[in-house]
């Protein structure tokens, strides 16, 4: 079948390097004396563990459960002793440590019981489950759970299903052995992608330095009696970018604000994650291994299955490296990154490992001021400026590297490869990235505490003014008590001394409510006496003349020091 | 005669402008002072008192009135002073106190005794618990402002730094290391 190819802008072919590791077989990796499982392997939640040290677990035994729905479950890769549930170091450039399951295993490898679903039986959704439950994600690097992307966008009939077969970076060959050696379990890897989003027709693409890749493929394909269509595409970096290759093969431009490419009738996915697809569904295998190159400055470069969890140095020894290597890179040369700490482990995600040497990767130059002859531009596959945004990170003015599209950059490497001036662009457009982020996250942060602390003024505000409003109540209620006690009074006093005050005073006796209010006063002010009078102190009530004495004497003494009032102690005198 | 036609124009014309911005100060009236809301916008909402203002608004209304200098937000650091002078065009100054790097609150949930002293305390209401029960902290919403520490009278709060983790980890500036030149192969290498 001849397909109409097309081009992408930009682009560069850095020496590929792909012949040191693709002719050895797929050898399996022996068992590591201790596997380091990371719980976070995939884009999204971080899977909640199940187990605990001193558990014994089966190899494929389930010990991440997948947090909310971006998220992917984790399995034990062998059967084993948990020996810890603890923080470890990740595959990171950061060299941090993340939440691991750290197993010893018993050499035996005994497979928890498992088989293949009945997958006629199953809606898409439940495969959908199924894949997430059994830890299936994008094996082609970063990682995105699966199946988050085997839902179609209503609106918009799927029209190509593309499996991204380019392997561009130089140095890898894993996806070229796999499907050199496991082409038909792709194949059918592939089927399951295709009966669940129904798209027009399906491309596998395959760079044209891969031909017994391609040759394999193809086998397989007619011999499953499928109308997939395999294509060789030119050999460019970086042509396995989701968005060059759809570029590629369909034509199609997919904007930069363009979130899911679902939303353009296409979905891509890697020729490996077709395989581990197909190893859940056809096999319920979940995920627990992977292809992995051992290469660079190595003796026997070649390509391994090894278990996710093994650590680096243990797995790179397979390769035998050469002694003057100093460093592991994770990853291709081009986007890769020299591991902080040798032992981290293989994860989901790691489909290289080369031994750096200083023979291999020269030291590069220092870096030199920018001439501006906009050779990162001409390269850069999303038509960004580099130059541009370097100017703008540099000066950590991010709002002007936002306008200059600095989120479409797919820190693909294409411009500090080409920079004359040996800028390493990349580093400052991931600088300025993280920056944003978090910028963005302190933001979200400081909004909400000045809600939140307006909140809290509010409510000062109005439980200051409900306390108001009760004291208020209550002196009205205490008025109207007043009022009535006064009222009484005067209804007394004008019951009884109907006769007095007629002889008493005949100037008093004219405003009744005068009288009420004084009345009420005295009887207040009997109350108030009433009150002291309880409160008093009462043992001197019989003394004997010698206390009485006594005390007497204290009392003047008191006088005289002059620490007591008279007048106080004339009171307290018992006389 | 011509001479009042043309002071009639011009007095029809300036009722005419002047009834046009009368309206228009009444349709488009500013409520508040935006300037205030772009200087609160820069600050961190700590809400700390640090600046001397009893919280993050009115030290930004007093900036905007220019009662006070614009370097006394710790939390805001260095950068914060920066962009408030590209905002208000005033000179930079040097923070008047020391940077700390964000910080947490953490009780010692084995000493506190339930006073709720904190809780009344905590600006952003971080702080959970109730009279004579135990209080704990809100990590997240915690703002590091310090307040709750002088109320406390057992001294179970202290502050914690929030370490670096995968979640908040950020690509540093590139720097060019200054190594030491390797002596012999360096010539060597210039020449090829």
């Amino acid at each position: 079948m001849l397909n109409k190819l097309f081009k992408f802008y930009g682009g560069v072919k850095p020496p590929s390097n792909k012949t040191l590791s693709n002719a050895l077989p797929i050898v399996q990796a022996p068992l590591p004396s201790r596997l380091v499982v990371p719980l976070h392997q995939s884009i999204g939640g971080m899977p909640r563990p199940v187990v605990q040290a001193g558990e014994r677990v089966l190899k494929g035994q389930l010990i991440g459960q997948a947090d909310g729905w971006l998220s992917a479950a984790v399995h034990a890769p062998t059967s084993g002793t948990v020996l810890e549930v603890a923080m470890h170091v990740r595959p990171h450039v950061s060299g941090l440590d993340s939440l691991c399951v750290v197993i010893e295993p018993d050499g035996q490898d005994e497979w928890i019981a498992h088989g293949p679903p009945d997958i006629a039986t199953m809606s898409p959704a439940d495969i959908c489950n199924y894949l997430q439950q059994h830890g299936v994600v994008g094996l082609g690097g970063a990682g995105f759970p699966t199946h988050g992307k085997l839902t179609a966008t209503p609106a918009v009939p799927m029209a190509e299903l593309i499996i991204n077969a380019a392997e561009c970076e130089p140095y890898i060959t894993c996806d070229d052995l796999l499907m050199r050696e496991r082409a038909d379990d792709i194949v059918r890897g592939i089927a399951v992608f295709r009966d669940m989003l129904k798209p027009q027709s399906v491309i596998i693409g395959v760079e044209d330095n891969k031909p017994e890749a391609i040759a394999a493929m193809r086998a397989a394909v007619d011999a499953q009696n499928e109308a997939f269509s395999v294509v060789a595409v030119p050999t460019l970096y970086p042509a396995g970018g989701a968005k060059q290759l759809i570029r590629v093969l369909t034509g199609k431009e997919v904007p930069g604000s363009m979130r899911s490419t679902a939303d353009m009738g296409v979905q891509v996915f890697n020729v490996g994650t077709a395989y581990a697809a197909w190893r859940a569904i056809g096999h319920g295998e979940p995920l627990i291994s992977r292809i992995v190159t051992l290469t660079g400055n190595v003796r026997q470069a070649h390509n391994v299955e090894a278990l996710i969890g093994t650590p680096m140095n243990e797995l790179l020894q397979l390769a035998q490296p050469h002694p003057d290597t100093d460093g592991i890179i994770m990853g291709g040369p081009m986007m890769g990154f020299l591991v902080p700490n040798e032992s981290a482990p293989i994860v989901k995600t790691s489909n290289c490992l080369i031994a750096h040497s200083e023979r291999l990767f020269p030291p590069k130059a220092p870096e030199m001021p920018c001439i501006r002859c906009g050779a990162c531009a001409r390269a850069c596959p999303h038509e960004l400026q580099p130059f541009e945004l370097y100017w703008h990170a540099r000066a950590k003015d991010f709002g002007k590297t936002q306008q200059y599209n600095i989120f479409d950059c797919i820190e693909c490497g294409c411009c500090s490869f080409v920079c004359p001036s040996r800028i390493p662009l990349v580093q400052y457009f991931r600088f300025a990235k993280s920056e944003i982020w978090a910028r963005e996250r302190e933001k979200k942060a400081a909004d909400e505490a000045k809600t939140r602390f307006e909140f809290k003024q509010f409510r000062e505000e109005r439980e200051k003014a409900e306390k108001a409003e009760k004291l208020a109540k209550a002196a009205a209620a205490q008025a109207a008590k007043k009022a009535a006690e006064a009222a009484a009074a005067a209804a007394a006093a004008g019951d009884a001394p109907d006769a007095p005050p007629a002889d008493k005073a005949p100037d008093v006796a004219v405003d009744p409510a005068q009288a009420a209010k004084k009345a009420a006063i005295e009887a207040a002010m009997a109350r108030a006496k009433a009150q002291r009078e309880a409160a008093q102190v009462k043992n001197t009530d019989d003394l004997t003349p010698e206390q009485a004495k006594a005390m007497a004497d204290i009392e003047a003494r008191r006088q005289q020091a002059g620490i007591a009032e008279p007048a106080t102690t004339t009171e307290t005198k018992p006389e | 005669m011509d001479i009042l036609l043309a002071i009639a124009i011009m007095a029809l014309g300036a009722v005419v402008l002047g009834a046009a911005l009368g309206f228009a100060s009444i349709k488009f009236k500013v409520e508040g002072d935006p300037l205030v809301e772009k200087i609160e916008a820069i600050l961190p909402q700590t809400q700390c008192g640090q600046c001397g203002y009893p919280g993050c608004k009115p030290y930004a209304e007093a900036i905007a009135k220019g009662e006070c200098d614009i370097n006394l937000c710790p939390p805001g650091g260095m950068e914060g002073v920066q962009r408030l002078a590209d905002l208000l065009g005033r000179e930079v100054k040097a923070l008047e106190a020391e940077e700390k790097p964000k910080q947490v609150a953490i009780i010692d949930e084995n000493t506190c005794i339930g006073c709720t002293l904190c809780i009344q305390a905590c600006p952003v209401d971080a702080i959970v618990g109730a009279a004579k029960q135990m209080h704990t902290i809100i990590a997240q919403q915690c703002t590091g402002c310090e307040l709750c520490l002088p109320p406390c009278p057992v001294e179970c709060i202290h502050m914690e730094v929030i370490p670096e983790t995968l979640d908040n980890w950020k690509w540093k500036f590139p720097v060019i290391e200054i190594k030491s030149a390797p002596h012999d192969s360096a010539p060597a290498k210039e020449a090829a």
